[in-house]
Protein backbone atom coordinates (compact mmCIF):
# COMPACT_ATOMS: atom_id res chain seq x y z
CA UNK A 1 0.00 0.00 0.00
CA UNK A 2 2.82 2.37 0.89
CA UNK A 3 4.46 1.55 -2.36
CA UNK A 4 1.30 2.44 -4.21
CA UNK A 5 1.18 5.79 -2.48
CA UNK A 6 4.78 6.61 -3.41
CA UNK A 7 4.14 5.89 -7.06
CA UNK A 8 3.44 9.05 -9.04
CA UNK A 9 0.78 9.01 -11.75
CA UNK A 10 2.97 7.14 -14.21
CA UNK A 11 0.98 8.04 -17.31
CA UNK A 12 1.47 11.74 -16.69
CA UNK A 13 5.14 11.28 -15.91
CA UNK A 14 5.54 9.42 -19.16
CA UNK A 15 3.85 12.16 -21.17
CA UNK A 16 6.04 14.78 -19.50
CA UNK A 17 9.18 12.78 -20.19
CA UNK A 18 8.12 12.20 -23.77
CA UNK A 19 7.70 15.93 -24.34
CA UNK A 20 10.98 16.71 -22.60
CA UNK A 21 12.81 14.20 -24.75
CA UNK A 22 11.38 15.89 -27.84
CA UNK A 23 12.89 19.25 -26.89
CA UNK A 24 16.26 18.59 -28.58
CA UNK A 25 14.35 17.80 -31.77
CA UNK A 26 12.37 20.98 -31.24
CA UNK A 27 15.60 22.95 -31.15
CA UNK A 28 16.50 21.58 -34.58
CA UNK A 29 13.07 22.33 -36.00
CA UNK A 30 13.27 25.84 -34.62
CA UNK A 31 16.66 26.32 -36.28
CA UNK A 32 15.17 25.10 -39.55
CA UNK A 33 12.13 27.35 -39.19
CA UNK A 34 14.22 30.45 -38.48
CA UNK A 35 16.87 29.36 -40.98
CA UNK A 36 19.53 29.82 -38.36
CA UNK A 37 21.75 26.81 -37.95
CA UNK A 38 24.82 28.96 -37.34
CA UNK A 39 27.92 29.21 -39.50
CA UNK A 40 28.39 25.46 -39.92
CA UNK A 41 24.88 23.99 -40.08
CA UNK A 42 25.87 20.37 -40.56
CA UNK A 43 28.38 20.41 -37.76
CA UNK A 44 25.68 21.88 -35.55
CA UNK A 45 23.13 19.20 -36.47
CA UNK A 46 25.63 16.38 -36.12
CA UNK A 47 26.94 17.56 -32.79
CA UNK A 48 23.50 18.25 -31.46
CA UNK A 49 22.08 14.84 -32.38
CA UNK A 50 25.27 13.09 -31.23
CA UNK A 51 25.30 14.86 -27.91
CA UNK A 52 21.66 14.07 -27.26
CA UNK A 53 22.16 10.46 -28.20
CA UNK A 54 24.83 10.04 -25.56
CA UNK A 55 22.91 12.17 -23.04
CA UNK A 56 19.90 9.91 -23.36
CA UNK A 57 22.03 6.79 -23.34
CA UNK A 58 23.58 7.77 -20.03
CA UNK A 59 20.19 8.81 -18.69
CA UNK A 60 18.87 5.36 -19.59
CA UNK A 61 21.76 3.79 -17.73
CA UNK A 62 20.98 5.97 -14.71
CA UNK A 63 17.63 4.32 -14.16
CA UNK A 64 18.86 1.15 -12.46
CA UNK A 65 21.23 2.79 -9.98
CA UNK A 66 18.72 5.53 -9.27
CA UNK A 67 16.04 2.97 -8.62
CA UNK A 68 18.31 1.00 -6.31
CA UNK A 69 19.24 4.09 -4.33
CA UNK A 70 15.76 5.61 -4.07
CA UNK A 71 13.72 2.41 -4.12
CA UNK A 72 11.45 4.14 -6.64
CA UNK A 73 10.63 1.08 -8.63
CA UNK A 74 8.36 2.96 -11.00
CA UNK A 75 11.48 4.48 -12.57
CA UNK A 76 11.93 1.23 -14.40
CA UNK A 77 8.81 1.98 -16.37
CA UNK A 78 10.49 5.03 -17.94
CA UNK A 79 13.56 3.18 -19.12
CA UNK A 80 12.17 1.86 -22.36
CA UNK A 81 11.13 5.31 -23.51
CA UNK A 82 14.55 6.73 -22.75
CA UNK A 83 16.17 3.86 -24.58
CA UNK A 84 13.99 4.38 -27.61
CA UNK A 85 14.70 8.10 -27.64
CA UNK A 86 18.40 7.25 -27.53
CA UNK A 87 17.82 5.23 -30.67
CA UNK A 88 15.74 8.02 -32.19
CA UNK A 89 18.53 10.60 -31.82
CA UNK A 90 21.15 8.06 -32.87
CA UNK A 91 19.11 7.54 -36.04
CA UNK A 92 18.96 11.28 -36.71
CA UNK A 93 22.71 11.43 -36.06
CA UNK A 94 23.30 8.59 -38.49
CA UNK A 95 20.98 10.13 -41.11
CA UNK A 96 22.77 13.47 -40.87
CA UNK A 97 26.02 11.62 -41.45
CA UNK A 98 24.94 9.58 -44.47
CA UNK A 99 22.83 12.42 -45.87
CA UNK A 100 24.87 15.55 -45.39
CA UNK A 101 28.33 14.01 -45.54
CA UNK A 102 27.72 11.54 -48.33
CA UNK A 103 24.41 12.43 -50.00
CA UNK A 104 23.28 8.84 -49.26
CA UNK A 105 25.89 7.38 -51.66
CA UNK A 106 26.32 3.86 -50.32
CA UNK A 107 29.83 3.27 -51.63
CA UNK A 108 31.05 6.54 -50.12
CA UNK A 109 29.43 5.71 -46.81
CA UNK A 110 30.98 2.26 -46.77
CA UNK A 111 34.40 3.67 -47.62
CA UNK A 112 34.13 6.22 -44.84
CA UNK A 113 33.04 3.62 -42.30
CA UNK A 114 36.11 1.54 -43.05
CA UNK A 115 38.50 4.43 -43.37
CA UNK A 116 37.88 6.56 -40.34
CA UNK A 117 38.13 4.67 -37.06
CA UNK A 118 35.76 6.98 -35.21
CA UNK A 119 33.14 6.43 -37.89
CA UNK A 120 33.70 2.67 -37.66
CA UNK A 121 33.14 2.75 -33.93
CA UNK A 122 30.12 5.02 -34.17
CA UNK A 123 28.59 2.86 -36.85
CA UNK A 124 29.17 -0.28 -34.78
CA UNK A 125 27.43 1.34 -31.83
CA UNK A 126 24.50 2.28 -34.05
CA UNK A 127 24.22 -1.25 -35.46
CA UNK A 128 24.21 -2.69 -31.97
CA UNK A 129 21.43 -0.32 -30.98
CA UNK A 130 19.10 -1.59 -33.69
CA UNK A 131 18.27 -4.99 -32.15
CA UNK A 132 17.79 -3.35 -28.77
CA UNK A 133 15.31 -0.87 -30.20
CA UNK A 134 13.60 -3.65 -32.17
CA UNK A 135 13.09 -5.73 -29.04
CA UNK A 136 11.93 -2.89 -26.83
CA UNK A 137 8.38 -4.19 -26.57
CA UNK A 138 6.43 -6.72 -24.53
CA UNK A 139 6.00 -9.08 -27.43
CA UNK A 140 9.76 -9.39 -27.93
CA UNK A 141 10.36 -9.96 -24.23
CA UNK A 142 7.81 -12.78 -24.22
CA UNK A 143 9.16 -14.23 -27.44
CA UNK A 144 12.79 -14.17 -26.33
CA UNK A 145 12.21 -14.99 -22.71
CA UNK A 146 13.37 -12.74 -19.90
CA UNK A 147 16.87 -14.13 -19.58
CA UNK A 148 17.73 -14.01 -23.27
CA UNK A 149 16.20 -10.59 -23.61
CA UNK A 150 18.25 -9.30 -20.71
CA UNK A 151 21.44 -10.78 -22.10
CA UNK A 152 20.77 -9.07 -25.41
CA UNK A 153 20.11 -5.77 -23.74
CA UNK A 154 23.36 -5.93 -21.79
CA UNK A 155 24.87 -4.84 -25.11
CA UNK A 156 23.98 -1.36 -24.03
CA UNK A 157 27.14 -1.35 -21.89
CA UNK A 158 29.26 -2.07 -24.93
CA UNK A 159 27.32 0.55 -26.89
CA UNK A 160 28.07 3.07 -24.17
CA UNK A 161 31.78 2.31 -24.34
CA UNK A 162 31.77 2.50 -28.14
CA UNK A 163 29.94 5.82 -27.97
CA UNK A 164 32.61 7.26 -25.69
CA UNK A 165 35.43 5.94 -27.88
CA UNK A 166 33.65 7.45 -30.89
CA UNK A 167 33.48 10.78 -29.11
CA UNK A 168 37.11 10.69 -27.98
CA UNK A 169 38.29 9.76 -31.42
CA UNK A 170 36.50 12.48 -33.30
CA UNK A 171 37.49 15.49 -31.24
CA UNK A 172 40.91 17.00 -31.52
CA UNK A 173 43.41 17.03 -28.71
CA UNK A 174 42.26 20.51 -27.71
CA UNK A 175 38.74 19.41 -26.86
CA UNK A 176 39.10 16.24 -24.83
CA UNK A 177 37.25 17.59 -21.82
CA UNK A 178 33.72 16.64 -22.88
CA UNK A 179 34.42 13.11 -24.03
CA UNK A 180 36.38 12.67 -20.82
CA UNK A 181 33.45 13.88 -18.74
CA UNK A 182 31.06 11.51 -20.51
CA UNK A 183 33.49 8.63 -20.10
CA UNK A 184 33.83 9.28 -16.40
CA UNK A 185 30.05 9.29 -16.08
CA UNK A 186 29.80 6.05 -18.03
CA UNK A 187 32.58 4.45 -15.98
CA UNK A 188 30.69 5.40 -12.85
CA UNK A 189 27.45 3.87 -14.13
CA UNK A 190 29.14 0.67 -15.27
CA UNK A 191 31.27 0.50 -12.12
CA UNK A 192 28.13 0.63 -10.03
CA UNK A 193 26.80 -2.40 -11.88
CA UNK A 194 30.01 -4.35 -11.37
CA UNK A 195 29.91 -3.63 -7.67
CA UNK A 196 26.27 -4.56 -7.49
CA UNK A 197 27.04 -7.93 -9.06
CA UNK A 198 29.85 -8.57 -6.63
CA UNK A 199 27.63 -7.61 -3.72
CA UNK A 200 24.90 -9.96 -4.83
CA UNK A 201 27.46 -12.73 -5.34
CA UNK A 202 28.44 -12.80 -1.66
CA UNK A 203 26.68 -16.13 -0.73
CA UNK A 204 29.19 -18.13 -2.72
CA UNK A 205 32.28 -17.66 -0.52
CA UNK A 206 30.08 -18.16 2.53
CA UNK A 207 29.04 -21.51 1.23
CA UNK A 208 32.63 -22.53 0.54
CA UNK A 209 33.82 -21.59 3.98
CA UNK A 210 30.99 -23.33 5.78
CA UNK A 211 32.20 -26.88 5.87
CA UNK A 212 34.88 -28.88 4.16
CA UNK A 213 33.35 -31.21 1.72
CA UNK A 214 32.98 -34.76 2.88
CA UNK A 215 34.50 -36.09 -0.25
CA UNK A 216 37.95 -34.80 0.71
CA UNK A 217 37.78 -35.98 4.31
CA UNK A 218 38.35 -39.55 3.67
CA UNK A 219 41.29 -40.75 1.74
CA UNK A 220 40.14 -43.18 -0.85
CA UNK A 221 41.71 -46.55 -0.25
CA UNK B 1 34.75 54.14 -50.14
CA UNK B 2 35.04 50.56 -51.16
CA UNK B 3 31.56 50.26 -52.57
CA UNK B 4 31.98 53.19 -54.94
CA UNK B 5 35.28 51.94 -56.27
CA UNK B 6 34.16 48.55 -57.36
CA UNK B 7 30.71 48.30 -58.75
CA UNK B 8 31.33 44.80 -60.10
CA UNK B 9 31.12 43.09 -56.70
CA UNK B 10 29.26 44.66 -53.88
CA UNK B 11 29.57 42.49 -50.82
CA UNK B 12 26.40 44.06 -49.54
CA UNK B 13 24.56 43.00 -52.68
CA UNK B 14 25.88 39.51 -52.89
CA UNK B 15 25.37 38.72 -49.23
CA UNK B 16 21.80 38.83 -47.98
CA UNK B 17 21.35 42.38 -46.69
CA UNK B 18 20.06 41.28 -43.31
CA UNK B 19 23.11 39.17 -42.76
CA UNK B 20 25.64 41.56 -44.13
CA UNK B 21 24.44 45.04 -43.43
CA UNK B 22 22.12 45.02 -40.50
CA UNK B 23 23.50 42.19 -38.43
CA UNK B 24 27.00 43.32 -39.13
CA UNK B 25 26.35 46.85 -38.01
CA UNK B 26 24.39 45.59 -35.08
CA UNK B 27 27.14 43.25 -33.99
CA UNK B 28 29.80 45.85 -34.47
CA UNK B 29 27.83 48.31 -32.47
CA UNK B 30 27.47 45.72 -29.78
CA UNK B 31 31.21 45.23 -29.87
CA UNK B 32 31.68 48.96 -29.57
CA UNK B 33 29.46 49.01 -26.57
CA UNK B 34 26.77 50.97 -28.37
CA UNK B 35 24.01 48.78 -27.13
CA UNK B 36 21.01 50.89 -28.04
CA UNK B 37 19.26 49.28 -30.94
CA UNK B 38 18.48 52.53 -32.72
CA UNK B 39 22.13 53.43 -33.04
CA UNK B 40 22.72 50.28 -35.01
CA UNK B 41 21.18 51.94 -38.03
CA UNK B 42 23.60 54.84 -38.09
CA UNK B 43 26.11 52.67 -39.84
CA UNK B 44 29.68 53.44 -40.65
CA UNK B 45 30.25 56.61 -38.71
CA UNK B 46 32.08 55.03 -35.81
CA UNK B 47 35.75 55.67 -35.34
CA UNK B 48 36.27 54.11 -31.96
CA UNK B 49 39.29 51.93 -31.39
CA UNK B 50 37.33 49.15 -29.77
CA UNK B 51 35.98 47.50 -32.90
CA UNK B 52 36.81 47.17 -36.55
CA UNK B 53 36.50 50.36 -38.54
CA UNK B 54 36.30 50.89 -42.25
CA UNK B 55 39.29 51.68 -44.38
CA UNK B 56 39.28 54.97 -46.27
CA UNK B 57 40.31 53.72 -49.66
CA UNK B 58 40.31 50.16 -50.89
CA UNK B 59 40.61 49.24 -54.54
CA UNK B 60 39.81 45.90 -56.15
CA UNK B 61 42.88 43.72 -56.35
CA UNK B 62 43.84 40.89 -58.69
CA UNK B 63 43.09 37.17 -58.26
CA UNK B 64 39.63 37.78 -56.79
CA UNK B 65 37.17 34.92 -56.99
CA UNK B 66 34.47 37.14 -58.41
CA UNK B 67 32.11 34.29 -59.25
CA UNK B 68 31.95 33.03 -55.67
CA UNK B 69 29.31 33.91 -53.12
CA UNK B 70 30.85 35.67 -50.15
CA UNK B 71 30.62 33.97 -46.79
CA UNK B 72 28.64 36.23 -44.46
CA UNK B 73 30.67 38.49 -42.22
CA UNK B 74 29.04 37.00 -39.14
CA UNK B 75 30.07 33.47 -40.11
CA UNK B 76 33.67 34.46 -40.63
CA UNK B 77 33.86 36.39 -37.38
CA UNK B 78 31.91 33.95 -35.22
CA UNK B 79 33.34 30.66 -36.42
CA UNK B 80 37.00 29.84 -36.66
CA UNK B 81 40.16 28.58 -35.07
CA UNK B 82 42.39 30.89 -33.09
CA UNK B 83 43.61 28.63 -30.34
CA UNK B 84 45.27 31.40 -28.38
CA UNK B 85 41.72 32.43 -27.50
CA UNK B 86 40.33 28.98 -26.83
CA UNK B 87 39.69 25.57 -28.31
CA UNK B 88 36.18 25.99 -29.70
CA UNK B 89 35.02 27.51 -32.95
CA UNK B 90 33.30 30.34 -31.11
CA UNK B 91 36.10 30.90 -28.58
CA UNK B 92 37.84 33.55 -30.70
CA UNK B 93 34.65 35.60 -31.06
CA UNK B 94 34.07 35.40 -27.32
CA UNK B 95 37.61 36.04 -26.09
CA UNK B 96 39.47 38.05 -28.72
CA UNK B 97 38.25 41.34 -27.27
CA UNK B 98 41.17 41.00 -24.86
CA UNK B 99 43.62 41.60 -27.68
CA UNK B 100 45.19 45.07 -27.75
CA UNK B 101 46.09 45.94 -31.32
CA UNK B 102 47.66 49.35 -30.58
CA UNK B 103 50.50 49.94 -30.07
CA UNK B 104 51.65 47.12 -32.36
CA UNK B 105 55.09 46.41 -33.72
CA UNK B 106 56.54 43.71 -35.91
CA UNK B 107 60.19 42.84 -35.40
CA UNK B 108 62.29 41.56 -38.28
CA UNK B 109 64.98 39.06 -37.34
CA UNK B 110 67.22 36.28 -38.59
CA UNK B 111 68.86 36.35 -42.00
CA UNK B 112 68.52 40.10 -42.55
CA UNK B 113 71.19 42.70 -42.97
CA UNK B 114 70.01 44.47 -39.83
CA UNK B 115 67.20 43.55 -37.46
CA UNK B 116 64.51 46.20 -37.31
CA UNK B 117 61.05 46.92 -36.06
CA UNK B 118 58.04 48.17 -37.99
CA UNK B 119 55.03 49.85 -36.46
CA UNK B 120 51.55 49.05 -37.69
CA UNK B 121 50.74 52.65 -38.56
CA UNK B 122 53.58 52.66 -41.09
CA UNK B 123 52.82 49.20 -42.42
CA UNK B 124 49.29 50.28 -43.28
CA UNK B 125 50.75 52.98 -45.56
CA UNK B 126 53.26 50.84 -47.44
CA UNK B 127 51.07 50.09 -50.40
CA UNK B 128 47.58 50.78 -51.72
CA UNK B 129 45.02 48.64 -49.95
CA UNK B 130 43.37 46.08 -52.18
CA UNK B 131 40.28 43.98 -51.74
CA UNK B 132 40.92 40.39 -52.69
CA UNK B 133 38.16 37.83 -52.55
CA UNK B 134 39.91 34.58 -51.72
CA UNK B 135 38.70 31.11 -51.02
CA UNK B 136 39.83 29.85 -47.61
CA UNK B 137 40.03 26.11 -47.05
CA UNK B 138 40.45 24.84 -43.50
CA UNK B 139 42.29 21.56 -43.04
CA UNK B 140 39.24 20.40 -41.06
CA UNK B 141 37.10 20.30 -44.19
CA UNK B 142 35.16 23.56 -44.10
CA UNK B 143 35.76 26.54 -46.31
CA UNK B 144 34.78 30.15 -46.84
CA UNK B 145 35.03 32.96 -49.36
CA UNK B 146 36.46 36.05 -47.75
CA UNK B 147 36.91 39.57 -49.11
CA UNK B 148 40.26 40.34 -47.52
CA UNK B 149 41.83 43.77 -47.43
CA UNK B 150 45.59 44.00 -47.68
CA UNK B 151 48.46 44.05 -50.10
CA UNK B 152 50.99 41.52 -51.35
CA UNK B 153 53.06 39.92 -48.64
CA UNK B 154 56.13 40.63 -50.75
CA UNK B 155 55.73 44.31 -49.85
CA UNK B 156 56.78 43.27 -46.35
CA UNK B 157 59.54 40.91 -47.43
CA UNK B 158 61.01 43.57 -49.74
CA UNK B 159 61.42 45.97 -46.83
CA UNK B 160 63.32 43.48 -44.67
CA UNK B 161 66.69 43.51 -46.51
CA UNK B 162 67.19 39.78 -46.33
CA UNK B 163 70.62 38.22 -46.77
CA UNK B 164 71.47 35.71 -49.47
CA UNK B 165 71.05 32.91 -46.96
CA UNK B 166 67.37 33.50 -46.35
CA UNK B 167 65.33 30.71 -47.90
CA UNK B 168 62.40 30.41 -45.50
CA UNK B 169 60.41 32.92 -43.53
CA UNK B 170 58.71 32.37 -40.20
CA UNK B 171 55.70 34.32 -38.97
CA UNK B 172 55.36 34.50 -35.21
CA UNK B 173 52.02 35.22 -33.62
CA UNK B 174 51.68 37.11 -30.37
CA UNK B 175 51.63 34.80 -27.34
CA UNK B 176 50.81 37.04 -24.41
CA UNK B 177 48.95 35.14 -21.68
CA UNK B 178 47.41 38.35 -20.43
CA UNK B 179 45.64 38.92 -23.73
CA UNK B 180 45.49 35.34 -24.94
CA UNK B 181 44.48 33.21 -21.99
CA UNK B 182 44.86 29.87 -23.73
CA UNK B 183 48.58 30.16 -24.40
CA UNK B 184 48.85 29.04 -20.79
CA UNK B 185 47.45 25.70 -21.93
CA UNK B 186 50.21 23.74 -23.65
CA UNK B 187 48.22 21.99 -26.37
CA UNK B 188 50.46 23.69 -28.88
CA UNK B 189 54.08 24.69 -28.51
CA UNK B 190 53.42 28.42 -28.19
CA UNK B 191 54.01 30.84 -29.72
CA UNK B 192 52.20 29.94 -32.91
CA UNK B 193 54.87 29.98 -35.60
CA UNK B 194 54.07 29.22 -39.20
CA UNK B 195 56.49 29.45 -42.10
CA UNK B 196 56.68 29.64 -45.87
CA UNK B 197 59.41 29.10 -48.39
CA UNK B 198 60.69 32.51 -49.40
CA UNK B 199 59.46 32.17 -52.99
CA UNK B 200 56.02 31.24 -51.71
CA UNK B 201 55.97 34.33 -49.53
CA UNK B 202 57.08 36.46 -52.47
CA UNK B 203 54.33 35.12 -54.74
CA UNK B 204 51.87 37.89 -55.64
CA UNK B 205 48.96 35.73 -54.48
CA UNK B 206 50.24 35.67 -50.89
CA UNK B 207 48.61 38.50 -49.02
CA UNK B 208 49.46 40.52 -45.97
CA UNK B 209 45.96 40.66 -44.53
CA UNK B 210 45.04 43.89 -42.78
CA UNK B 211 41.29 43.64 -42.86
CA UNK B 212 38.22 42.10 -44.41
CA UNK B 213 34.86 43.28 -45.71
CA UNK B 214 36.35 46.75 -46.11
CA UNK B 215 37.16 47.01 -42.41
CA UNK B 216 40.24 46.68 -40.27
CA UNK B 217 40.89 43.07 -39.32
CA UNK B 218 38.53 41.85 -36.59
CA UNK B 219 40.50 40.73 -33.56
CA UNK B 220 39.24 37.16 -33.78
CA UNK B 221 40.50 36.95 -37.35
CA UNK B 222 44.06 37.97 -36.54
CA UNK B 223 44.21 41.73 -36.04
CA UNK B 224 46.03 43.85 -36.79
CA UNK B 225 47.91 41.92 -39.46
CA UNK B 226 48.10 38.35 -40.63
CA UNK B 227 49.22 36.19 -43.50
CA UNK B 228 46.75 34.90 -46.09
CA UNK B 229 47.97 32.10 -48.35
CA UNK B 230 44.83 30.97 -50.16
CA UNK B 231 46.32 27.89 -51.83
CA UNK B 232 47.29 26.40 -48.48
CA UNK B 233 45.19 25.17 -45.58
CA UNK B 234 44.06 28.00 -43.36
CA UNK B 235 46.36 27.19 -40.46
CA UNK B 236 49.35 28.27 -42.56
CA UNK B 237 48.13 31.86 -42.30
CA UNK B 238 49.58 33.09 -39.02
CA UNK B 239 47.50 35.69 -37.23
CA UNK B 240 48.36 38.73 -35.10
CA UNK B 241 51.98 38.69 -36.22
CA UNK B 242 54.65 40.26 -34.00
CA UNK B 243 57.78 38.77 -35.46
CA UNK B 244 59.06 37.81 -38.90
CA UNK B 245 62.22 35.75 -38.96
CA UNK B 246 64.20 34.67 -42.00
CA UNK B 247 66.05 31.37 -41.87
CA UNK B 248 68.19 29.25 -44.10
CA UNK B 249 66.75 25.79 -43.41
CA UNK B 250 63.15 24.65 -43.46
CA UNK B 251 62.03 25.38 -39.91
CA UNK B 252 59.70 23.31 -37.77
CA UNK B 253 56.30 24.97 -37.45
CA UNK B 254 53.79 24.85 -34.66
CA UNK B 255 51.75 22.19 -36.44
CA UNK B 256 54.56 20.04 -37.77
CA UNK B 257 55.85 19.94 -34.21
CA UNK B 258 52.42 19.05 -32.86
CA UNK B 259 51.74 16.22 -35.31
CA UNK B 260 54.24 15.69 -38.11
CA UNK B 261 52.28 12.93 -39.83
CA UNK B 262 49.08 14.97 -39.91
CA UNK B 263 50.41 18.36 -40.90
CA UNK B 264 53.16 18.88 -43.42
CA UNK B 265 55.35 21.92 -43.88
CA UNK B 266 53.79 22.78 -47.23
CA UNK B 267 50.16 21.96 -46.46
CA UNK B 268 49.01 22.95 -49.90
CA UNK B 269 45.33 22.25 -50.39
CA UNK B 270 45.34 18.85 -52.05
CA UNK B 271 42.24 16.71 -52.50
CA UNK B 272 44.42 13.68 -53.26
CA UNK B 273 46.34 13.65 -50.00
CA UNK B 274 44.00 12.73 -47.18
CA UNK B 275 44.55 13.91 -43.66
CA UNK B 276 45.37 11.06 -41.34
CA UNK B 277 41.85 11.06 -39.93
CA UNK B 278 39.73 12.22 -42.84
CA UNK B 279 39.58 12.61 -46.59
CA UNK B 280 40.39 16.01 -48.07
CA UNK B 281 38.56 15.34 -51.33
CA UNK B 282 35.54 17.45 -50.40
CA UNK B 283 34.78 20.49 -48.35
CA UNK B 284 31.76 22.26 -46.95
CA UNK B 285 31.26 25.97 -47.38
CA UNK B 286 30.18 27.67 -44.21
CA UNK B 287 26.42 28.01 -44.23
CA UNK B 288 25.89 25.17 -46.70
CA UNK B 289 24.58 21.68 -45.98
CA UNK B 290 26.17 19.71 -48.75
CA UNK B 291 29.78 19.25 -49.66
CA UNK B 292 31.60 20.30 -52.79
CA UNK B 293 34.76 19.00 -54.39
CA UNK B 294 38.02 20.44 -53.12
CA UNK B 295 40.24 21.81 -55.89
CA UNK B 296 44.01 21.26 -56.08
CA UNK B 297 45.77 24.28 -54.60
CA UNK B 298 42.29 25.42 -53.60
CA UNK B 299 41.69 26.43 -57.19
CA UNK B 300 44.86 28.53 -57.48
CA UNK B 301 46.90 25.92 -59.34
CA UNK B 302 47.21 28.13 -62.40
CA UNK B 303 49.01 30.72 -60.29
CA UNK B 304 51.09 28.62 -57.90
CA UNK B 305 51.59 25.09 -59.25
CA UNK B 306 54.87 26.26 -60.80
CA UNK B 307 56.31 26.83 -57.34
CA UNK B 308 56.31 23.09 -56.80
CA UNK B 309 57.49 21.88 -60.20
CA UNK B 310 59.30 18.58 -59.87
CA UNK B 311 58.26 18.05 -56.27
CA UNK B 312 56.38 14.99 -55.09
CA UNK B 313 53.42 16.64 -53.42
CA UNK B 314 52.38 13.43 -51.73
CA UNK B 315 55.68 13.36 -49.91
CA UNK B 316 55.87 17.10 -49.44
CA UNK B 317 52.30 17.37 -48.22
Amino acid sequence: MNMQKATPPIAQVKVALFLLALLPLGRLLWAAYTDNFGPNPVEFVQRWTGTWTINLLLLTLCISPLRAVTQWHWLLRLRRMLGLFTFFYATLHFLSFIGFDHSFAVDEIAKDIFKRPFVTVGFAAFLLLIPLAATSNQWAIRKLGGRKWQELHRNVYLIGILACVHYFWLVKATALLWPLAYSVALAFLLGWRVRERQRKAIPVPQFQGAKPLKFFRQKPD
Amino acid sequence: MLIQHRPEILPSEITPPDVYSERRNFLRDMALGVGAAGLGLIGNSHAAQAGPTRFEAVTPGPFSATDEKLTPYTSITEYGNFYEFGPDKDSPARNAHRLRTRPWTVSIEGEVKAPKTFVIEDILKWAPLEERVYRMRCVEGWSAVIPWVGFPLNELIKRCDVTGNARFVEFWSLADPEQMPYVRVPFLDWPYVEALRLDEAMHPLALLGLGMYGEHMPKQNGAPLRVVVPWKYGFKGAKSIVKVRFVEKQPPTVWTKASPDEYGFYSNVNPDVPHKRWSQSHERRLGEFFKRKTLPFNGYGEQVAGLYAGMDLRKNF
